[in-house]
């Protein structure tokens, strides 16, 4: 090494180990992202080493990586050094019951209209609730805990279950799988574990339900289900985000480990802020979803609701590895507006007589952008392989966009595989025939949009599909007449 | 004295530039059934879209009053809510939504513009039930996508129970009984003379007397270009079933 090579080295590994510090005691990260940044990260959970490796090795997979340009979405570069990748809400005790939660959060969930305690009264449904990255407040906890369920924050179960998380984290969405899931398991900051014991048929609907709280910060959830041999688990997940101006990041990570003969059905209900009339500000969702059914006969079951984000980029799949696996992907995506989304599925057949069930609608209204997009693979070896894909696009007014991207690919002419797509506008003579009837264009809308969409909303649980007819109404109000 | 219900006058209308009503005039009072007879063409459908309030129709001149209101004014859903209503033609038919939850989204929109509460589940399905029988139509069917897959029969008869549903003041049938049997025919006038009352009136459109037979009018008026030509009681329309409507184009031929 030459002289000047030397001082140079020195001179940078010198504000490396100097130059930048981090306060453990501060409740957030400074802005940017470096390897120190998740150390922090990762020292603020007290997270074991093998974890702070693992996050380390995404990060440095990460920055070898390119943002995917190939999606159906325009968007202006993200500054990856101008998102802070931790924040806390106040430390408090831990919480027994619902009482003990800040009445300030509690206020900020009424107003959102979820309630808690009327979650928990009247569904039964136990409840996760993720502010800002930290879980806050887990209920029926205990009553799962009876049946062997483990249903609890990402980072409790580092703490708790730290050989369950290290067995099946990044075992269906590698560190280095794409540009945001490998940010994503470098920087993720909490999120939901759940794991279903061999035999058990979970008796609830779990849920989780995600917010953006503080200015700024980007947001990596992680999540984390496994069902067991012969399990059975319906898991919710369900978002709302206030009104804010500046475009966020939200790049979550999803994995699904399905034993044989296990069944995960796994709802979403989406509905980030999606900017202004205008297009300004708004979310944007980059999301890695996958499952795999690993054992014969398991079944995965994908439906959502995506209504909000000014960007969406999501693909819930399924990689169908065991004979006679199944799996379902239901999806209605509305954009209005300046809104884009680019969504879809992946059906990876690699099991004989594996099935699998593709229903995807799309809306489009005002200046929107909506694209299915979507790959069904059937491997050499895997016989009897059997898809079915419907791919609807209902557009209202003329100014928005609905586009289809089908990838197909057979490698076994035993496969069975069908494709069906629509295109259709709201006709003039439905809204007419409503009016007539003494129903107002808004509501006209609300009623046929619900009516199209129904084959999916029917696989929500009722809870949920309630909610979401409402979103679809409320999300394509003042798009007609 | 009755009260006169909807009024008329000289009410012109277009279509894409094209003056298809030329001038009309009709009153129509509470109780009464009126019978618009004419031949293709002359202008019975443009009539009943316009006083429904379709987009695609220009009004060109003249008035129409309803309950003294300017019925012109209103949006198609609040003429709707004032009491107009329309049997269609050729009902629209809307994937994914049963009439059941149709009917309800419409009932309670009527009845919030009434001023009336909305109707619970219970209620509603307690009055379904009861109009269900008027037209002796199945739940099974009202179960199912509105219109979607039904015979002309079903059709017909969804679009009275509809009527029956929302109880309006001034009804239209716009050629109801077009591709309709006999039997689904009888059907659909016992269900609308059910419906009948000294409260409510009835405008028949129709280009045959066949329907007549069954829902007997007071008065029946001939549209022919645009225009009502002859007025008179219902044997006019045994007249026209018998002579056909030539002899009206020859005597107006010259109007």
């Amino acid at each position: 090494m030459s002289k000047d090579a030397e001082i140079l080295d020195e001179f940078t590994s010198k504000e490396y180990e100097h130059g930048w510090t981090v306060d453990l005691e501060a409740d957030e990260a400074p802005k940017g992202l470096n390897e120190d940044i998740i150390r922090f990260i990762s020292a603020k959970k007290e997270e074991p080493e093998w974890l702070l490796e693992w996050r380390l090795k995404a990060f440095r997979h990460w920055q070898k990586m390119e943002e995917p340009s190939w999606a159906a979405i325009k968007y202006p570069k993200v500054n990856f050094q101008d998102i802070i990748y931790y924040s806390a809400p106040k430390k408090q005790k831990k919480l027994k019951s619902l009482d003990e939660v800040d009445p300030e959060l509690r206020e900020t969930f009424k107003k959102l209209g979820i309630s808690l305690e009327e979650q928990k009264r009247l569904t039964g449904v136990a409840v996760d609730a993720v502010i800002d990255s930290v879980s806050v407040a887990t209920t029926f906890k205990e009553t799962l805990a009876e049946l062997g369920i483990i249903f609890c924050s990402f980072s409790e179960a580092v703490q708790d279950h730290p050989n369950l998380v290290k067995k099946y984290l990044g075992s269906v969405v590698p560190q280095n799988d794409n540009y945001y899931a490998a940010l994503n398991s470098a920087v993720f900051s909490d999120g939901s574990f759940c794991y279903i014991p061999k035999g058990v048929h979970c008796p609830m609907e779990l849920s989780t339900y995600f917010r953006i709280n503080a200015a700024n910060t980007g947001q990596f959830e992680r999540t984390l289900i496994v069902a067991e041999e012969g399990a059975y688990v319906s898991y919710l997940e369900g978002c709302t985000a206030p009104q804010r101006d500046e475009n966020q990041l939200h790049a979550a990570v999803v994995e699904i480990y399905v034993h044989a003969d296990a069944e995960v059905k796994y709802s979403t209900v989406q509905n980030w802020y999606p900017g202004d009339k205008n297009g300004k500000g708004g979310i944007y969702n980059f999301v890695t979803k996958r499952g795999i059914c690993a054992g014969d006969h398991a079944k995965l079951s994908w439906t959502q609701v995506e209504t909000g984000s000014a960007v969406t980029w999501k693909y819930p799949s399924c990689i169908l590895k065991g004979d006679y696996s199944v799996g379902e992907f239901y999806s209605v995506a509305v954009t209005n507006n300046y809104q884009q989304a680019d969504t879809g599925t992946k059906m990876i057949h690699l099991g004989k007589g594996s099935k699998s069930r593709i229903v995807s609608k799309g809306i489009s209204a005002g200046f929107s952008q909506n694209s299915y997009r979507g790959l069904v693979q059937v491997h050499k070896r895997s016989e009897n392989v059997r898809n079915f894909s419907q791919c609807d696009s209902l557009l209202l007014g003329d100014k928005c966009g609905a586009h289809t991207f089908p990838y197909i690919e057979v490698d076994n002419s035993t496969a069975q595989v069908e494709h069906e797509a629509t295109t259709s506008k709201i006709g003039e003579d439905q809204i007419f025939y409503c009016n007539q009837r003494g129903i107002d264009t808004e509501a006209a809308v609300a009623l046929i949009v619900n009516g199209y969409a129904k084959e999916v909303l029917n696989k929500l649980p009722m809870e949920f599909a309630v909610e979401a007819q409402k979103l679809l109404a409320l999300t394509l109000e003042g798009s007609v007449g | 004295m009755l009260r006169i219900m909807l009024k008329i006058k000289d009410l012109k209308a277009s279509v894409e530039g094209k003056e298809i009503l030329k001038g009309i005039s009709l009153e129509v009072k509470a109780g009464e059934v009126h019978a618009i007879m004419g031949p293709n063409g002359s202008g019975k459908s443009t009539l009943s879209s316009v006083l429904a309030g379709r987009e695609e129709y220009t009004v060109d001149g003249g008035s129409v009053e309803f309950f003294g209101k300017d019925l012109l004014e209103f949006a198609p859903e609040e003429r709707a809510r004032e009491g107009l209503f329309m049997a269609f033609q050729y009902p629209v038919e809307i994937p994914g939504v049963s009439t059941t939850n149709f009917l309800k989204t419409a009932v309670n929109q009527v009845r919030e513009h009434r001023g009336l509460p909305a109707l619970d589940a219970v209620q509603f399905l307690q009055n379904m039930k009861d109009k269900m029988k008027i037209v002796d139509i199945d739940q099974s069917l009202l179960k199912r996508s509105l219109n979607e897959g039904f015979s002309g029969g079903e059709k017909k008869r969804n679009e009275i129970f509809q009527m029956a549903m929302l109880e309006p003041k001034l009804s239209i049938l716009d050629e109801t009984d077009s591709g309709l049997d006999i039997d689904a025919l009888k059907i659909v006038a016992n269900g609308v003379n059910t419906l009948k009352s000294p409260e409510n009136a009835t405008i028949v459109i129709t280009h045959y007397q066949r329907l007549l037979d069954y829902i007997v009018p007071d008065f029946v008026h001939v549209l022919l270009n645009g225009k009502i030509v002859k007025s008179g009681t219902k044997e006019l329309a045994y007249e026209l079933e018998e002579r056909g409507y030539d002899w009206i184009k020859a005597e107006f031929a010259n109007a």
